[in-house]
């Protein structure tokens, strides 16, 4: 038998609290290897009913995404197959590469404007806060509410105003116009956790600075910037699942040369029908800068999402 | 090192008034306190001397420069926060070099100067440790190490033992002081603690509600508080008040307090109406043929000495008498007070009347 104590949780609680973890995590990490797992059938094997837990691997889904097909011409089908292992993959099926598919541009886009508005929102949102938490704003707390007041309904509800603007404004499908819609949207996010990050930093580590003979610039570079690294961190993350994951602007203003990976995937479609395979190969590619970028930063969030309420 | 002087120095937060119209000089080579309780505006006045804070109106002259409209990072000064700030993400090494790299020194000589430095201090063996894991006193001498490392004209510290525990306090006053003595370098230190201020200061400046009370060597105000708040605030037990009306001329020697003739230090001015008559504890005997009498209310043994607390037709009097003194409660004894060492206060203005004991530092206080 273990002593009793009030704040060390006894084995059974452990136990509990391990299943309900665990159950927990398999519940939400069930759609994701799903997804994952479609993206490796064959087209038939997706669509099976009942669904298929062990199937034959097939590379075709990622295939049919980076590629453009059509059914083979008489003549293409008497000849032998391509050289390339994706060549005689199409080919077996009667169809034929025309040339790459439009999915790695989208993917560029996505990158350049989900990591363009996240590193904008951050840095402007730096900027902000370290003015609001340090220096007498005047009408300080009417202009934080006003910033966030922003969020307060869905931005999609001003979207036909945006569209109008943007069409008169010549940014519609621009790379330019979706970072600042995005860092628009969020950087009332950005400047609310970031002040209240500044605000956990001593105003001495600045000042020793100040008297050991830095700037105000210097000061804020090179002492409050490092000591602030898990609160942008956090906030750079925020951003990135936002602008990274949004759908709804990204369909209403992109349609061709700044269209991002959301709206794109869905509109796979293969020569007979909807392409679930590789509609689920282009979700898991989507899938991993955000979660790498999330792991890398891992550390930073768990103790950035806790806002300092604990004491160093 | 450096020479301060402050004029007429003002400082206002919107409706707020947290220094009005401090003047006072630091001599080159001083320990300067500037003592008093939390709120009074002595920690705004050290922020205004080092540049931290700009004063609404009047001058700080360091070195005979006025400097008050000048940035901190122009002053040359160092300062030692209550919290220490040393740089939370650099090692102990990194911390003192900091305002060393910020001149531009090339890096052997930074080297050399933060190993001199360190040795100064006895942190030789840390320099290379991250400054988080380090004990109170450890970050207090590498918050030193970063003011002393530079040569500044002077050293501003936030009270600086503040932070530290009873025990290690009294070691470091003492490791301050005796630093001090060795540098011979002007410092202004703030602090809420009366003892602290006596032990280690040359000069003492006793604040309250943004007001300067007085300024003058540690004994001086002691001996001669040159107001009520003064007298109250420095000593403990502190200073009896004895409330009685009465007059006093000039020349005169004594004063009539409940039908009791008392000895007063001689009088420079004449005075009538609501006075109280100061007597610090220890200048009070229990005197069987006195003729003013008190009843014993408590008795406080400190070892050497007692605390006899007695209730006079004026108000309580605390005496500090030897220990082997008998005093039982509820017995009534005369007393008899130093009459040199007295002050007396006009207790409308809280202003000590002007004698021969505190002439000479009315006049400049």
């Amino acid at each position: 038998m273990s002593s009793y104590s009030i704040t060390e949780p006894s084995r059974r609680q452990k136990w509990i609290a391990a299943i309900l973890v665990v159950t927990y995590a398999v519940i939400t990490m069930l759609p994701l290897l799903w997804i994952i797992s479609t993206g490796f059938k064959s087209s038939s094997d997706a669509i099976a009913y009942p669904p298929k837990v062990a199937f034959q691997p097939s590379l075709e889904g990622y295939v049919n995404l980076f590629t453009t097909q059509t059914l083979q011409t008489p003549e293409q089908a008497e000849a032998p197959p391509p050289d390339t292992w994706y060549g005689k993959l199409v080919h077996e099926k009667g169809l034929a590469i025309v040339g790459p598919s439009r999915f790695g541009e989208r993917f560029t886009n996505s990158v350049i404007i989900g990591f363009g508005s996240t590193f904008l929102s951050v840095f402007l949102g730096t900027l902000a806060a370290y003015a609001f938490s340090r220096y007498r704003v005047p009408l300080k707390d009417d202009l934080l509410f006003f910033i966030l007041s922003t969020r307060m309904m869905p931005p999609i509800a001003v979207a036909i105003p945006i569209f109008l603007m943007f069409r008169s404004l010549g940014l519609s499908d621009t790379h330019l116009g979706m970072i600042l819609l995005y860092t628009a949207v969020n950087l009332s996010l950005s400047v609310w956790l970031l002040k209240g990050f500044m605000d956990e930093i001593p105003r001495e580590y600045e000042e020793a600075a100040l008297i050991d003979g830095y700037t105000r610039f210097q000061a804020f570079t090179k002492v409050v910037l490092p000591q602030a690294a898990t609160g942008i961190a956090a906030t750079a993350i925020f951003c990135l699942i936002f602008a990274w994951n949004e759908y709804a602007f990204a369909v209403l203003l992109t349609s061709g040369a700044a269209q991002t990976a959301p709206p794109f995937i869905p509109t796979i479609i293969g020569v007979a029908g909807q392409d679930w395979p590789a509609v689920a190969a282009g979700a898991t590619l989507f899938l991993m800068p955000v979660m790498v970028f999330t792991i890398l930063l891992r550390k930073h969030l768990l103790r950035g999402i806790t806002f300092g309420a604990v004491r160093k | 090192m450096a020479e301060i002087e402050v004029r007429q120095l003002c400082k206002e937060f919107g409706d707020f008034t947290a220094v009005q119209s401090s003047t006072f000089k630091i001599e080159d080579g001083e320990f300067f306190m500037l003592l008093g309780p939390s709120g009074c505006g002595k920690t705004t006045t050290l922020r205004m001397i080092a540049g931290l804070e700009l004063p609404t109106s009047g001058e700080v002259l360091i070195d005979g420069e006025e400097v008050s409209q000048k940035p901190a990072s122009q002053r040359d000064i160092a300062f030692v926060f209550q919290m220490f700030a040393l740089y939370p993400h650099m090692n102990v090494r990194r911390n003192i070099s900091y305002p060393l790299v910020s001149q531009g020194m090339p890096s052997h000589q930074v080297r050399e100067k933060v190993a001199e430095v360190a040795r100064i201090l006895g942190i030789s063996d840390i320099l290379d440790r991250p400054v988080s894991g380090l004990s109170g006193g450890d970050r207090q001498r590498v918050a030193l190490g970063r003011a002393i490392v530079r040569d500044p004209k002077c050293f501003l510290m936030d009270e600086p033992l503040g932070a530290l525990d009873a025990e290690f306090r009294e070691h470091m006053a003492e490791e301050l002081r005796s630093l001090h003595d060795r540098m011979g370098a002007t410092t202004v230190y703030v602090t809420h603690d009366q003892l602290e201020a006596m032990q280690m200061g040359d000069k003492i400046v006793v604040m309250n509600h943004g007001v300067v009370e007085q300024f003058g060597a540690p004994q001086d105000i002691y001996d001669k508080p040159a107001t009520l708040f003064v007298a109250s605030f420095i000593g403990s037990p502190s200073m009896n008040f004895l409330k009685f009306h009465g007059r006093v001329a000039a020349g005169s020697t004594s004063v009539e307090m409940h039908y009791q003739s008392l000895e007063v230090p001689e009088a420079r001015a004449p005075f009538e109406g609501d006075m109280i008559y100061g007597v610090r504890p220890e200048h009070v005997q229990l005197n069987d043929a006195g003729g003013y009498r008190g009843e014993i209310i408590a008795t406080e043994y400190l070892g050497t000495t007692q605390i006899v607390t007695l209730r006079t037709h004026n108000g309580e009097v605390k005496a500090r008498v030897p220990s082997d003194r008998r005093a039982s409660v509820g017995e009534t004894v005369g007393l008899s007070f130093n009459g040199a060492t007295v002050t007396l206060f006009d207790t409308q203005s809280g202003k000590a009347i002007r004698s021969a004991l505190n002439e000479g530092v009315l006049s400049h206080g």
